[in-house]
């Protein structure tokens, strides 16, 4: 059934649609991300203008994310007080990154920016992800090895403005989470994603949050950074298309769910090592379309009619 | 004031034409509903003549022109071994859509200088002011919008698509795209006779979003505050919907 999407303004398959807002859902569900890492390429591919693609994509990641925190609320797997401070950052950085866009485009460089922070981004995370939970699961294997007791006290101890974050167990300064919460803006903002791939690896192993409530307290302040960025693409740029956001959101928040109950029945290590198996593969196709010559090397930006 | 010139010119040319053109088509209005897809438009027409016809064989040459915007084109080139935009080009006029048909192969029914006059091929239609600077280049960056274009079935040329019946009635069948910009799209009609044109005739298809496709773009524009949390309202109550609806489902 095809479905033309009044503010993209193509003609698309409407279960093409909802399937891949269902594919992107699960693995949302399941790893705490928003899933916009990779919905927002495939976007690109089924032929969706970009700046819909990213601004639709945001409006999307608050319903995904909004229904997978409530499964997260009810079991008590989120830490607001953290998810707050987080957000404190996340607000400032997501108002920068509209800018840093805005001036990228205006010089045509906006593509390769956003493809050289998913290659940058998502292979460093993924990798260091991908070998920390490879190192797991041999000593998991291993029950003769010693476990290895996490550093308690690293340079972010040693910082001022301590508090207490009672759900996640730990008394630190709220100088690093407001600097993720920053940093995870920004690349909201230009990369059209939630930021969960690099909030996540952050709350681990920088801030030392247990892992259970990690997942849930990125999703709560994704919820707020997307929320925001859907606000502010809507009234500067009108490119948010309500019709692909609710066809990918039904989808998605279907997804979701049945994403976050496979989540719950699998193991930490394991959900980490195909989340970074994931993240690596992304990260590699889009490093590959870098390196090979494209077939088409001109491309089209049409301005407003004339 | 060169147009207006031009259509003057149009006009004496029309008044002592010895045959004219009389044309309709299937629809002159395309309405983009929810679940447009494309659609094709007939067109089809007469030759009027007040007197016998004169020699040598008449052609017809449809073209129907969506709206016009100005595109930026960009190349890339290989720096330190990546694949980046380097070169950029403004085209100041292109247009969204161009489809033109005609009897025969375009070259074969119309001269150079009338398409250099009356813009009828694809590559008539495209221009840039910055044309005077480095031709070459302009033109390899027009043909990459035409290429592109081309490849996603907004621009076609197509010779041989115009059924001419005993030198007095045709028809063509315009196919437009799901891809479709809204805005009126100019058609023209040519009679040719020796590659030269001996009528035109001119007449608009209007593309319109109606329903919930205008109400969605209207709000969009006209009042974004609202949509944009509207978006967001919908967004979290599916959200909620969906956590709802599984945890009756678990508890069942």
């Amino acid at each position: 059934m095809q479905i033309y999407l009044p503010i993209a303004e193509i003609s698309v398959n409407a279960f093409l649609l909802l399937g891949l807002g269902g594919l992107v859902g699960i693995l949302s569900g399941m790893f705490g991300v928003g899933g916009g890492f990779l919905m927002t390429p495939l976007l690109f591919f089924i032929g969706i203008p970009p700046a819909v693609a990213v601004a639709t994509e945001a409006n999307q990641i608050v319903a995904s994310s909004f229904s997978g925190v409530l499964a997260h609320l009810k079991r008590q797997t989120v830490d607001l007080k953290m998810g707050l401070v987080l957000l404190v950052g996340g607000l400032f950085g997501a108002a920068v990154g509209v800018q840093v866009f805005k001036a990228l485009k205006a010089i045509g460089q906006v593509e390769l920016l956003v493809t050289l922070s998913y290659v940058v981004f998502l292979g460093v995370v993924g990798g260091l992800m991908f070998f920390e939970s490879l190192r797991a699961i041999r000593r998991a294997s291993n029950p003769n090895r010693r476990k290895p007791v996490r550093k308690q006290r690293n340079w972010v101890h040693a910082l001022p403005f301590k508090m207490k974050f009672r759900t996640s167990g730990i008394y630190i300064s709220v100088i690093p989470p407001v600097l993720v919460g920053v940093i995870v803006g920004v690349l909201a903002a230009i990369m059209g994603v939630g930021g969960g791939f690099i909030m996540v690896p952050a709350m681990i192993y920088i801030l030392g949050m247990p892992t259970k409530v990690v997942i849930g307290t990125s999703l709560f302040q994704i919820i707020f950074v997307t929320g925001f960025t859907t606000l502010m693409h809507a009234t500067t740029n009108y490119t948010v298309d309500m019709a692909l956001a609710v066809l990918l959101l039904i989808g998605g928040v279907i997804g979701a769910q049945i994403g976050t109950r496979i989540g719950l029945k699998m193991k930490a290590e394991q959900l980490r090592i195909l989340l970074s198996i994931l993240v690596l593969g992304v990260s590699g196709k889009l490093a590959f379309d870098l390196l090979l010559e494209p077939s088409e090397l001109y491309s089209l930006d049409v301005g407003a009619p004339s | 004031m060169i147009r207006f010139l031009l259509a003057l010119l149009l006009l004496a040319q029309t008044a002592n034409a010895a045959e004219r053109v009389v044309a309709d088509m299937s629809q002159s209005l395309v309405s983009i509903t929810a679940n447009f897809d494309g659609t094709a438009i007939l067109i089809f027409g007469a030759v009027k003549r007040n007197s016998p016809a004169p020699k040598g064989q008449l052609e017809v040459i449809i073209a129907v022109t969506g709206p016009s915007s100005p595109v930026i084109v960009r190349k890339k080139s290989r720096i330190l071994g990546i694949w980046v935009n380097r070169e950029a080009v403004k085209i100041d006029f292109a247009p969204s859509f161009y489809a033109v048909a005609s009897t025969n192969p375009l070259p074969e029914v119309l001269s150079q200088v009338e398409d250099f006059q009356r813009r009828v091929s694809i590559e008539r239609m495209i221009r840039s002011a910055e044309s005077a600077k480095d031709t070459k280049k302009i033109e390899k960056f027009a043909q990459a919008i035409v290429r592109i274009r081309d490849a996603n079935g907004l621009y076609t040329e197509t010779g041989g698509k115009v059924k001419l019946t005993e030198g007095t009635l045709f028809k063509t069948e315009i196919a437009l795209p799901s891809n479709l910009v809204e805005g009126d799209y100019l058609t023209r009609i040519f009679l040719t006779r020796d590659k030269k044109v001996v009528d035109e005739y001119q007449t608009t298809i209007a593309v319109r979003k109606v329903g919930l496709e205008r109400w969605i773009y209207n709000l969009a524009h006209e009042r974004p505050l609202v949509y944009g949390i509207l978006s967001l309202v919908i967004a979290i109550f599916a959200g909620w919907l969906a956590s709802a609806i599984f945890r009756v489902l678990r508890l069942n």
